[in-house]
């Protein structure tokens, strides 16, 4: 304002002109502002509503078993194939799992900041652990109805696959989400968990490789005389295809029981505490994928 | 009654050589011979995941490829109706005494009884 004054001092005889042009300049940038940010405000709230509505169509798309997915929040880039039915009522299911999951994990909140005994305690942790048990047993199903359907983590929302090993979660990314939740943890408790990360590290590190090694093997097999006229041994390559089976279903078991091992290393108290916070964790992965997918985008 | 010793077809002896032996005769005489077997085909890929996990805790195998046994296929077949698996191989053996398939293997590792059994078997120091 100093210097506006001096100007204005200096230019006493034509104050006019420049004046009134700085007026309007200064208008001018004040109402662009204006609509700069309520075009902004306006893209936050329809942004909102957007996300309102995703999260509806995805519980819809869940209750109806839409085994074509959820558009939404998924790129299937060359989808073919009819419906396998056992596939489409897997999807139900794992609905329904997902659901059951929120609630589970409400009452072990609330459990938890109330004083409940250890015996209702245990009925939490227990239907907690089956819960999982549940899904363990579904996705052996879904793997002999459709095998790739499950390793291709279609089912689980995009920041999960992002994190996705073998069809599932990885269970020493599991413990070292968990380790720093289970605080305080005894000397015997801490060496405990720091050895079931280092073997189920160690298992998932031989899985890995041998799912790489079949890889390999398939690849191999289908690039047999690639240039010739003779085809080549489709019987092969099919039994490798078979094999990718074993492999999820042992990654599977081994999730089954890292948990179950994790379980038994820790109180009550912890192991609900420890099932609250998977759940928990789980959850703001799918909530994340929510909000990746209604996120605002510029227009190209 | 009677049998002639110049005409056996009336009664049976089994002949233990080598040549008739049982496989699983032979599984366990393997299994023995070594701190940590593994029966394997050398085209099986979970063979080759539980090759790695012994590999990755510093633990030697003693690694038999059935594919390259002439009685292979008998051996397969006596580990099959042992385990009552599908699958005939990976089966795995620690100081003489039947571990089970890469499941078992796996749980065993997770529960954290694998080590002392490497251990006790003078697979694994430390």
């Amino acid at each position: 304002m100093l210097g506006w004054t001096t100007r204005s001092n200096q230019e006493e005889h034509k104050p006019g002109d420049k004046l009134q042009r700085r007026l309007a300049q200064n208008r001018e940038a004040a109402r662009k502002s204006r609509l700069r940010k309520k075009a902004y405000v306006q893209q936050l709230e329809s942004s909102r509503l957007k996300l309102a509505q995703l999260e509806q169509e995805l519980e819809k798309a869940r209750h109806q078993g839409a085994y074509l997915g959820n558009a939404s929040n998924s790129s299937r880039v060359g989808f073919s194939g009819t419906v396998n039915p056992e596939i489409a009522a897997f999807e139900m299911e794992y609905g329904h799992w997902v659901e059951e999951q929120h609630k589970q994990i409400s009452e072990l909140r609330k459990a938890l900041q109330a004083h409940i005994t250890d015996i209702e305690l245990r009925i939490l942790v227990e239907n907690g652990l089956n819960h999982y048990n549940n899904l363990f047993r579904m996705k052996a199903d879904a793997a002999k109805a459709d095998v790739f359907y499950l390793i291709s983590g279609k089912w689980r929302t995009s920041v999960e696959r992002f994190f996705q090993w073998i069809g599932g979660f990885r269970p020493s990314e599991l413990l070292n989400v968990l380790m720093s939740q289970l605080e305080p943890l005894t000397d015997q408790q801490h060496t405990n968990v720091c050895n079931l990360r280092q073997s189920s590290q160690q298992a998932e590190d031989a899985l890995t490789q041998g799912i790489d090694k079949l890889q390999q093997t398939l690849s191999q097999s289908i690039a047999a005389d690639v240039m010739g006229v003779g085809g080549y041994g489709q019987i092969d390559a099919m039994e490798n295809l078979e094999a990718l089976e074993g492999f999820v279903n042992q990654a599977d078991h081994l999730r089954q029981q890292t948990l179950q091992h994790l379980s038994q290393i820790l109180t009550m108290r912890q192991a609900a505490r420890g099932l609250l916070a998977l759940g928990e964790y789980f959850h703001r992965l799918r909530a994340l994928s929510s909000l990746w997918a209604a996120r605002p985008r510029e227009p190209t | 009654m009677q049998y002639h010793q110049a005409e056996p077809w009336g009664y049976y002896v089994p002949m233990r050589t080598s040549m008739v032996s049982d496989p699983l005769e032979k599984v366990a005489r393997l299994a023995s011979e070594s701190a940590v077997v593994v029966f394997s085909i050398s085209s099986c890929c979970m063979c080759h995941a539980v090759k790695r996990l012994f590999c990755g805790m510093g633990v030697n195998p003693t690694v038999y490829e059935l594919d390259h046994d002439p009685r292979g296929k008998e051996i397969e077949k006596a580990l099959m109706r042992l385990l009552g698996n599908s699958t005939s191989v990976p089966v795995v053996f620690i100081g003489g005494k039947l571990i089970g398939a890469m499941e078992r293997v796996m749980a065993s590792h997770i529960s954290g009884t694998l080590v002392p059994l490497l251990k006790e078997a003078g697979a694994l120091w430390l």
